[in-house]
């Protein structure tokens, strides 16, 4: 495993992700992130045609939206972005599998740098790996404002 | 082992049609011996999530990119990433790829610098062939990997570097990123991520035509007449003319390169690959900001 592998700061399901890149080879790692573009939940209907109240990450390649919700206390995290985009659609992937159901605190904590963690800078190149960092800091930035009073 | 020539009309008003294939001619060949398919896209997985059958993935990222100095691969690897592919240096090697085809251009002129012969671009690239409901398969091809030879890299016709444009100034050259970034209020291209450069703003006298007015709305090429009266009529740029491209990292201005040399015959056009993410980023070299005139 690569040294930058850290997984004791990272929620369960998160950690799991990293172990599971980190396993196999670079070439595997994009078969990996090919399947969670394939797996990511579709919007659910009430966000149909209201792209214009989530939030566009202008930092990704391609365009993506993503909205996040906390109810009792648990976040829930939605993206829309489009087939031809499968690599953005993976790192939403990731960032679904790895966040959606925890609590806004257990967000907050995530590591800024955790979407490094994946081994994907040499399969992705490391500037594609921008647009996952900044769809992590929006998600937490829209979990902070909606858990402050 | 040489393909045929695509006789379609609308590919033979152009200066070269030999460069240019359509999605119809593609279908009709595929498979023959003597035929590569390249897929060459932005979207490094886009290739995995289903191509066209047969066809093969070149990454310009990972494949094209010498990974540690700024510069493309050598010769060695070169002849590595095509023999790889089933590639020989007869091979009719047709290139396609997504985002109007500017990064399958690229990569045609990464080809192109080290002379292999027979390259075409599929008009229309990727979106085409998807629109017109053709098959994509995510089926791995079974490639029996050749010898490519070790050739050099010759890079003094088509490519330019910093000096060649600071002596070049005053001559014709074609910025062709956003006109926001040509101006000098935008540092990357609208939507996309900064990618690091200090100052804004464009090389003295070049003239803005962004990239994307020689695509159609299908993704092909704009007829030659539409593309005349932007470069020639519009721009005033003559086919005698000495031109340097450029953009940001050198992969619009790919495809800006292609239709000044190979749609409207110009023989002296070199893409500035440093582009902006040099040019920006260096010390005391001229820049004009605003728009163009």
């Amino acid at each position: 495993m690569s040294p930058e592998a850290v997984l004791d700061d990272l929620p369960p399901a998160l950690a799991e992700l990293v172990e599971d890149f980190n396993a196999v080879s670079a070439k595997e790692r994009l078969q990996l992130l090919l399947e969670l573009s394939d797996e990511l939940p579709a919007l659910p209907e009430r966000f149909a045609g209201g792209l214009a109240d989530m939030e566009q990450v202008h930092e990704c390649q391609s365009p993506l939206f993503l909205a996040v919700e906390v109810s009792e206390g648990v976040v829930h995290v939605f993206f829309d972005a489009p087939p031809e985009s499968p690599t953005t659609r993976g790192f939403a992937g990731i960032l679904h599998t790895g966040l959606d159901g925890l609590s806004p605190s257990e967000v907050l904590a995530v590591p800024d740098d955790a979407p490094y963690r994946f081994g994907l800078g040499e399969a992705v190149s490391p500037l594609r790996l921008r647009g996952m960092l900044a769809m992590l800091a929006r998600i937490k930035r829209q979990v902070r404002e909606r858990v402050s009073p | 082992m040489t393909l045929p020539l695509d006789a379609d009309p609308k590919l033979a008003q152009y200066a070269h049609p030999q460069r240019l294939v359509t999605t119809q001619w593609l279908a009709d060949h595929l498979g023959e011996p003597g035929l590569v398919v390249v897929e060459s896209d932005e979207d490094v997985l886009l290739y995995d999530s289903g191509h066209i059958p047969g066809a093969v993935k070149v990454d310009w990222h990972a494949d094209l990119n010498d990974p540690v100095a700024r510069d493309y691969v050598d010769g060695q690897r070169f002849a590595q990433v095509m023999g790889e592919r089933g590639i020989t240096r007869d091979t009719t090697i047709v290139v396609y790829g997504d985002k109007s085809n500017w990064w399958a251009a690229y990569a045609l002129w990464v080809f192109s610098l080290f002379g292999h012969d027979d390259v075409r671009l599929l008009d229309g690239g990727r979106a085409k062939w998807v629109a017109e409901g053709r098959e994509l398969t995510r089926e791995a091809p079974s490639v029996q990997p050749v010898e490519y030879p070790v050739v050099q890299r010759h890079d003094a016709e088509i490519r330019a570097f910093k000096d060649d444009v600071l002596v070049h100034i005053g001559k014709p050259m074609v910025d062709v990123r956003s006109p926001g970034e040509y101006s000098g209020e935008l540092l990357h291209m609208p939507d996309y991520p900064q990618e690091g450069a200090m100052r804004g703003g464009h090389i003295p006298g070049a003239r803005s035509v962004p990239w994307s007015r020689a695509a159609a709305e299908d993704a092909t090429f704009k007829p030659r007449a539409e593309l005349e009266a932007i470069y020639l009529q519009e721009k005033g740029l003559s086919p005698q003319d000495d031109v340097i491209a450029y953009c940001r990292i050198g992969e619009r201005s790919s495809h800006t390169w292609f239709v000044l040399t190979h749609l409207l015959g110009f023989p002296t056009v070199r893409n500035y690959d440093g582009s902006w993410t040099e040019w920006g980023n260096s010390v005391r070299v001229p820049i004009e900001t605003g728009p163009d005139s």
